[in-house]
């Protein structure tokens, strides 16, 4: 019985099917997979952006002058705690909707774990390193760019790799806020039905762990040879 | 369409039907507010059962997924080669989206409850095994000699040097763990397991004061288990005072 | 100065008049509706606790908005003053999961929109669903016996989908039918609940019968249907006719007639399995016709306004509906 649903799923993305409230318009489709898994790879790469663009330099340069533990630690233990459903509820009431409101959102839920974790990779830089590289008259910044951030790739990516995890899974619930993903199989049983259903979930599965993928090994990419003796 | 006023079918009495117009809509009427006081104070107890639903999923949950990883963590821990496949194992549940897990499920066990829980124990995996390697990784090979040195047995180290010094990390794992379940739970009311997000969906989407109840329930609830570890932790590891992380 | 302040009250007679004319004509409709469906159970009487019901558990379900949710509460009350064993699932989802669930025996029936059983599950065309509820229930209950469930007697009250607008677009563009949307809708956005895409009685059939083009179709959750229209993101937003915000707040939302009736009002009818029916004995039946003969339109709006506008509880609003109409005492 199980196996057959699957099946049944995996025949739900690559052809369209009938569906009994639609008037004989065939729903489903390779097609429309298509376009729902670009319009969740969209949203989740806007999101990863903007939480990137704004947790990643403030991680760093509190990391560097070693203050803010509190502040850094104490978003990233309010950060787990945010329910998703929440976050995507009261921006489409009080905000708006769309993936122009939707991106920031989810952009939110991202913060955290990217700000943690730079934060704590930087804090756990050998300081011999900075003040070898200090003494070379090194200025700050290239202190940050040269020797903080490449010793703390493995756990800045750490956490922006917690983010997009986060963003991935919360994008599943953007069609309620009129963006519209792979999550729109998931919520809108009516019209797909149960194929449809396990449809989105199985695409949903497989973006969250292909996504996780290509992120380790940019990791892998980014940490220099000699770190990775050190680590392994 | 009549007006409210007119009573139609004579059963129901005329004071059933308020009036109503658009500027004298109450607060939480209107679509525009951000936060009603006076329907909060009179409609907190509405939180009651799903705030109880909601720890109850909880609890079960990091139990159920503290119970495996545990036993997974001292199975890795005598059996080194495990260690790696077991990281990517538990590595892989905690990826997999949890509205995508539940969904997946649902031909195998169906809406409610159960599911909820086989989804929300399976994320706590990850953090709570890899914390607790962590925590036996980290304990001194100089202590371990020692016990040996006083004719502990391999099971007696384990119990009784090893795991006590890893627990500063296994509580670490379990606070991490039960902050994100009970945030994730407020999704169960996808697969009807109610819960604090049966508050935050249907009717309740467009309600703003509701939603801010309820997430604030939640991070009330992060705090208080919080505590609680920090406590236990305190009770359980008084040879080192415990720090707060 | 006097002349004129005798025509003011003779003015002001006239139409307090013509209003009582109008208030007995809707009461004349109101009866007019209810009493196909009071042949059964005393109108208004209170419902009596059964003994021998105590034995029968039951789950009442509903689909997952707040009008379905305030009658699925109506029948638990009631079942339970009854004397059953009730319990409820009221967030069922969607239809679909609705019916699988009467089927499955997961819960033991919910109250569904015969339009909606006869387009959805039945696949019949919005112009074929019939007009009289009756005749539509019969419809329903002939297919639905035929897979061993049975539908009980429809509300008097019906609700469909409805176009609506703010009165400022409305008047803008000179809509009153859906049919004046010709050559204005590629400027305006429509607004409907995901599923609207798809559904025969929304957006594809606006297309498909009414021949219209929009600039652009946004699927939303379906509480936000009046927070789009409020904000100026929608020009047009998929309502219910049952809405209580359209009388409420008629200054500033519209419903456009369907003048080509793609939008088939459904009356609600009560899903359950023979088998259950059967077991739980008459009074199930009987208790079930009985509290929802007083579901009229004003009465279901009334309802609807106390959970969507007040937001109380659709537990709140069941039990001071029961109570108002006698159904259990106070």
């Amino acid at each position: 019985m199980p196996l057959a649903s699957f099946s049944g799923a995996f025949e739900f993305i690559f052809s369209a099917q009938e569906s009994n409230v639609t008037g004989g318009k065939k729903v489903g489709g390779f097609d429309k997979s298509l376009e729902l898994l670009i319009g969740h790879i969209e949203v989740t790469i806007l999101a990863l952006a903007i939480a990137m663009i704004i947790a990643l330099p403030l991680g760093l340069y509190l990391g560097h002058i070693g203050k803010g533990e509190l502040f850094a630690v104490g978003i990233g233990n309010a950060g787990r705690a945010i329910p998703e459903l929440a976050v995507i509820a009261l921006v489409a009431t009080l905000i708006g909707i769309g993936m122009r409101n939707v991106a920031p959102a989810l952009a939110v839920l991202g913060i955290a774990p990217i700000l943690v974790n730079t934060y704590v990779g930087v804090r756990q830089v050998d300081p011999a390193a900075v003040d070898a590289a200090r003494g070379m008259g090194m200025s700050e910044m290239k202190i940050i760019r040269k020797v903080e951030l490449p010793l703390a790739i493995p756990t800045v990516m750490g956490g922006v790799r917690g983010a997009a995890i986060v963003i991935v899974a919360t994008a599943t619930i953007a069609p309620l806020a009129g963006v519209e993903t792979l999550g729109d199989f998931i919520l809108n049983r009516n019209i797909y039905g149960e194929n449809g259903l396990l449809a989105g979930a199985i695409l949903v599965a497989l973006l969250a762990l292909t996504i996780e993928g290509l992120l380790a090994l940019l990791q892998n990419r980014l940490t220099s040879d000699g770190l990775k003796l050190k680590t392994v | 369409m009549t007006s409210p006023l007119v009573v139609a079918a004579g059963e129901v009495g005329g004071d059933f039907f308020r009036e109503r117009s658009s500027d004298t809509l109450p607060c939480q009427a209107q679509e525009t507010h951000l936060f009603c006081w006076d329907w909060a104070k009179e409609n907190l107890d509405r939180y009651g059962t799903p705030t109880q639903q909601h720890l109850e999923i909880v609890l079960i949950s990091v139990l159920v997924g503290f119970a495996i990883a545990f036993a997974l963590a001292l199975l890795a821990h005598r059996t080194r080669w495990l260690q790696p496949p077991l990281l990517t194992a538990t590595g892989v549940l905690y990826t997999i989206p949890s509205i995508a897990f539940f969904f997946l499920l649902l031909p195998v066990t169906g809406f409610g409850r159960d599911t909820a829980i086989i989804v929300l124990s399976a994320y706590t995996l990850q953090i709570i095994y890899r914390n607790t390697m962590l925590g036996l990784n980290n304990v001194p090979d100089s202590a371990k000699d020692a016990a040996r040195g006083m004719g502990f047995t391999e099971r007696q180290i384990l119990w009784k040097v090893e795991l006590p010094l890893a627990i500063p990390e296994i509580i670490a794992g379990l606070r991490v763990a039960t902050a994100s379940t009970i945030a994730i739970a407020t999704l169960v009311v996808l697969i009807s397991a109610g819960g604090l997000g049966t508050e935050m969906y249907g009717s309740n989407f467009n309600f703003p004061t509701a939603i801010i109840i309820a997430a604030v329930i939640i991070g009330l609830m992060v705090l208080a288990f919080d505590l609680l570890f920090l406590t236990a932790q305190r009770l359980m590891t008084p040879w080192r005072k415990a720090r707060p992380t | 100065m006097r002349s004129d302040k005798t025509r003011v009250r003779v003015l002001l007679a006239a139409l307090a008049a013509l209003a009582l004319t109008l208030g007995i004509a809707a009461c004349g409709g109101g009866d007019d509706t209810t009493s196909d469906t009071s042949e059964e159970g005393g109108s208004g009487a209170a419902i009596q606790s059964n003994p021998d019901n105590g034995k029968v558990s039951l789950t009442i379900g509903s689909k997952n908005f707040p009008e379905q949710e305030i009658l699925g509460e109506i029948y638990a009350q009631a079942l339970t003053a009854a004397g059953y064993k009730v319990k409820s699932a009221l967030n069922l989802g969607s239809e679909t999961v609705a019916l699988k669930a009467v089927k499955t025996g997961q819960i033991s029936g919910y109250p569904e929109y015969a339009s909606t059983a006869l387009t959805s599950f039945f696949g019949l065309e919005p112009e074929e669903v019939p007009a009289d509820a009756n005749e539509a229930w019969e419809k329903a209950n002939e297919e639905f016996e035929r897979e061993g469930l049975q539908a009980f007697e429809p509300t008097p009250f019906a609700s469909a989908n409805a176009v609506g607008t703010t009165t400022e677009t409305a008047e803008k563009y000179d809509l009153k039918t859906i049919s004046d949307l010709e050559g204005v809708s590629e400027k305006l956005s429509l607004y409907g609940s995901p599923e609207c895409r798809q559904r025969i009685d929304c957006l594809a059939g606006l297309e498909k019968l009414y021949g219209l083009k929009f600039k652009s179709f946004t699927p939303v959750d379906i509480g936000l249907r009046y927070t789009v229209l409020e904000k100026g993101q929608a020009d047009l937003s998929i309502l219910f006719t049952t809405d209580p915000q359209l009388s409420a707040e008629k200054d500033k939302f519209v419903i456009l007639e369907d003048d080509k009736e793609v939008f088939p009002a459904g009356n609600v009818i009560f899903v359950t399995t023979k088998k259950v029916a059967e077991e739980a004995g008459p009074d199930y039946e009987k208790t079930i016709l009985q509290v929802q003969e007083g579901l009229d339109l004003n009465v279901v709006q009334e309802l609807d306004a106390r959970v969507e506008l007040e937001k109380e509880t659709p537990k709140q609003a069941a039990a001071a509906y029961l109570e108002s109409a006698g159904y259990v005492g106070s």
